[in-house]
């Protein structure tokens, strides 16, 4: 039976192990810069987490701002169902993505960020166009009201599984004639390559951790939560510290944190402190709820179930793999980084690596979190796992969210059918020791 | 030998109409089998390269859904409820066997989801061709344009694997002469429109563009040239109808008696985004030089605005609505937008507020392409029609 309990008093304050409090401290202190940067002059890029090029905007020394993230950290602190409704009273139809509609409403009511002060307004929109149609729109929007230089970034589909010499050569194209001149404009600084190089060879010590940890949940048990432990763990590498030495300890700092909790057995930190037996062992496609984030991943550990791999935390780039920023290759390191961002990936691409995940990390099963808001990830999840599940003998199931709207989160369905899921894959366990 | 007599218009929209509505295809089926060898490229809106098609001596064959009258079984079970009809109805085409004859398909990059679906047909029709047309973004011709061709010539070899036959460039300047005389005839069609529209109604103008989708450039050609001629020699009685431009309907299709309703309710449609790869160029695209960077070319400089397409002008952001509203003499501008349409439900606002900063008044609804009840939307089409002639001399 399903049970929902709704707490009546705050809850206890989330269990954090030293990383993740590492993580929060930096993620904090990058609101500050943010909301500093009128007084220390630096200027800010407006860009998005699946093709941040977050080392060229460094080498003209600005922040960047990204209000996908924005959107989360409002979700989390469960303001961004009142933002959402303010931008459909503007107009913005009910029908479309809720981290736009969570940003228009931020802006509309003042654009206070998540530390709780102003975010400055952005010098420049980087339209990093990777693997979203909702990007070019949010930015075409953004851009009336700011008024400042926007930046198209085209990156060409992998319609084909493949990425094509001229797929580099035009994305490079674009870098050198259209990005960096109009980013050297806005900043007032000239480009030095070799100062690109030395932020893409510090990505690549990171980027190795990173990896390092995420292939950490082949272990039995797993000591890390992929997906939402994951989304703790991408955070830096995806938002403003990918290049930099901060990124480097972060990362080398969750590694010896996961090594030590292989070597003493343990399993994934949740809220409630370290999970208990592992139960179920999990794929997830597709991003989280945030406006319920603690209480959807309760429903997960108080079973017992851990995610081992996820796509979500591959939606800022597909280090596992194998893909490095190449300080070689600066310019083509930055455009196959943006080719091979999970959404840019097609169909086949993404199921076959939702197979690979199940086998390799020898899941018990294909969970998707459909997401009303986002079409890139969404549209086509229903055969994917029905691919995933012919290929994989493995039950998967489906269930259905949002990202920053509330209004979209019913916690008794989403239990119900998690539920009914992890008996599934009992039956399926109890039927292979049967036949054998 | 007597004359053979000359169609009147009710005979051509009425031949346009059970064309369109075919969803067995059987005018396309009929066209390939007359001829061993020939191929049929389906392509999904709004834009798609339909010379090279031709060139490649196929018949580019217009995939814009089910329509209100196909029952959408399977097609349901791989989408979720909040994505929009169109990819539903063209899964079930596809799993039930009416796409069977058909070689390959083409996606514009028009949105997310239809880029998936380009996708999903690799895995469900393994044997049948898929191509993601992607479109620039880029309007630079160095940038953009090289890109845009690159893709153009990746086209021409896949449909030279289906065909085993190169494409060469005399063919491709052949094909694009054929369909700037297609396009010619169309823009001509709507500036008869737009000067009496009580003689050219929209429901008329819209099965004769949808047949075109089905039937060769050539056969559609002489259609428009007699429904230009047969339209030409009658006089419809005009009505105080308002006059008014219509936004939103460049991919998932109205019904047909969505636009019947628009009109009966006191507005004349005097320009809309119907089936826009019908007029996708602005004026003929060049026949000499290199074909390709000539199609490129026609893309990224002279070819229609539409949500779908980035408009790297924020000055010229949505005045092309204005400029239609001036152009064809327009008191208002009606958005239908299709329901969980990305493109242009995150556009209408831009657009609104465009047309609000230019006094242009206008209304908005959704739609799906299989909505049945009208009556609602005939009302709000004809208050806004109403209201327009009560306040607008204000």
């Amino acid at each position: 039976m399903t049970v929902i309990t709704r707490p009546k008093a705050k809850p206890a304050d989330a269990i954090k192990d030293a990383s993740m409090a590492k993580q929060k401290a930096m993620m904090a202190a990058h609101y500050d810069r943010l909301s500093d940067a009128p007084e220390t002059g630096q200027k800010v890029a407006a860009t998005f987490v699946p093709g941040n090029l977050n080392e060229l905007i460094m080498c003209f020394d600005m922040v960047n701002n990204l209000p996908e993230v924005n959107a989360i950290q409002n979700g989390l602190r469960r303001t961004s169902g009142s933002y959402v409704m303010e931008a459909e009273k503007l107009g913005h139809s009910e029908d479309v993505c809720t981290y736009v509609k969570s940003d228009i409403g931020m802006m509309a009511r003042g654009n206070i960020g998540p530390n709780g002060r102003k975010l400055p307004n952005p010098d420049v929109l980087l339209l990093s166009y990777t693997g979203c149609f909702t990007f070019m729109k949010w930015f075409e929007l953004l851009r009336r009201e700011y008024g400042c230089e926007t930046i198209m970034f085209q990156t060409p589909y992998m319609a084909d599984g493949k990425i094509t010499p001229d797929m580099i050569a035009y994305m490079v194209k674009q870098l050198k004639q259209d990005v960096i001149p109009k980013l050297e404009k806005v900043s007032g600084v000239k480009f030095d390559i070799d100062r690109l190089r030395e932020y893409l060879k510090k990505s690549a010590v990171a980027e190795d951790d990173l990896v390092k940890v995420l292939q950490s949940a082949k272990h039995k048990p797993s000591p890390i939560d992929a997906y939402f432990g994951g989304i703790y763990y991408i955070g830096p590498i995806f938002g403003a510290f990918r290049g930099t030495d901060e990124a480097i300890d972060y990362y080398r700092f969750l590694r010896e944190e996961v090594d030590q909790r292989i070597r003493e057995g343990k399993g994934p930190v949740t809220p409630d402190g370290d999970m208990g037996k592992e139960r179920y062992r999990l794929v997830v496609e597709g991003p989280p709820n945030y406006t319920n984030f603690r209480q959807f991943w309760k429903m997960f550990y108080d079973e017992g179930a851990v995610v081992v791999a996820s796509s979500y935390t591959k939606v800022g780039g597909t280090y596992d793999f194998g893909f490095r920023h190449n300080p070689d290759k600066p310019l083509e390191s930055l455009a196959e980084y943006c080719l091979n961002v999970y959404t840019n990936r097609n169909l086949p691409m993404r199921v076959d690596m939702l197979e690979n995940y199940v086998n390799e990390y020898e899941a018990d099963g294909l969970l998707i979190n459909s997401i009303k808001s986002c079409n890139s990830f969404s549209a086509g999840q229903l055969l994917m796992m029905r691919e995933v599940e012919k290929r994989t003998g493995k039950p998967a199931a489906f269930i259905e969210t949002d990202l920053v709207d509330p209004r979209y989160f019913s916690a008794a369905n989403v239990k119900n059918r998690l539920e009914s899921y992890f008996q599934m894959i009992e039956q399926k366990r109890g039927g292979l020791r049967g036949a054998a | 030998m007597l004359d053979k007599p000359k169609p009147t218009t009710a005979d051509i929209v009425k031949k346009c109409e059970d064309l369109f509505t075919d969803l067995s295809f059987a005018a396309a089926r009929e066209w390939k089998e007359e001829k061993p060898g020939r191929i049929v490229v389906g392509f999904l809106p709004y834009y798609a390269p339909r010379e090279l098609v031709h060139a490649a001596g196929g018949l580019p064959l217009g995939i814009f859904g089910g329509g209100d009258q196909l029952e959408v079984i399977h097609g349901d079970a791989y989408y979720q409820s909040y994505i929009c009809r169109i990819p539903r109805s063209t899964i079930e085409l596809g799993v039930t066997g009416r796409l069977d004859f058909v070689d390959g398909m083409m996606f514009p990059s028009i949105c997310d989801v239809i880029r998936n679906l380009s996708g999903m047909w690799k895995i469900m029709f393994p044997t049948k061709g898929s191509r993601y047309i992607d479109l620039p973004h880029n309007f630079v011709d160095d940038l953009g344009g090289e890109f845009y061709r690159s893709e153009l010539k990746e086209t021409c070899d896949w449909l030279s694997g289906m065909t085993g036959r190169p494409i060469t460039d005399d063919a491709i300047r052949a094909s694009i002469a054929v369909f700037n005389e297609n396009r010619r005839l169309i823009r001509e069609i709507y500036q008869l429109r737009s000067d009496q529209p009580w003689n050219v109604p929209s429901s008329e103008l819209y099965v004769l563009l949808r047949a075109g989708m089905v039937i060769p450039v050539e056969d559609h050609n002489r259609i428009l040239r007699e429904y230009l001629d047969s339209v030409r020699e009658q006089t419809r009685p005009m009505k105080d109808n308002s006059r008014v431009v219509i936004c939103g309907m460049f991919c998932e299709q109205p019904p047909l008696n969505l636009i019947k309703s628009i009109e009966l309710s006191g507005c004349y449609i005097v320009d809309d985004d119907f089936i826009l790869v019908t007029r996708w160029e602005n004026s003929d695209v060049r026949l000499e030089g290199d074909p390709l960077a000539n199609l490129a070319s026609a893309y990224l400089h002279d070819s229609k605005s539409t949500p779908p397409k980035y408009e790297p002008d924020e000055a010229k952001k949505g005045l092309y609505l204005v400029d239609s509203v001036r152009k064809n003499r327009a008191e208002g501008v009606i958005f239908a937008m299709t329901s969980f349409c990305d493109p242009g439900l995150l556009e209408r606002p831009i657009l609104q507020s465009v047309l609000k900063k230019h006094g242009i008044p206008q209304i908005a609804f959704k739609y799906a392409e299989n909505s049945g009840q009208m009556q609602p939307i005939r009302e709000q089409a004809g208050t806004f029609a109403d209201s327009i002639k009560l306040w607008s001399g204000a």
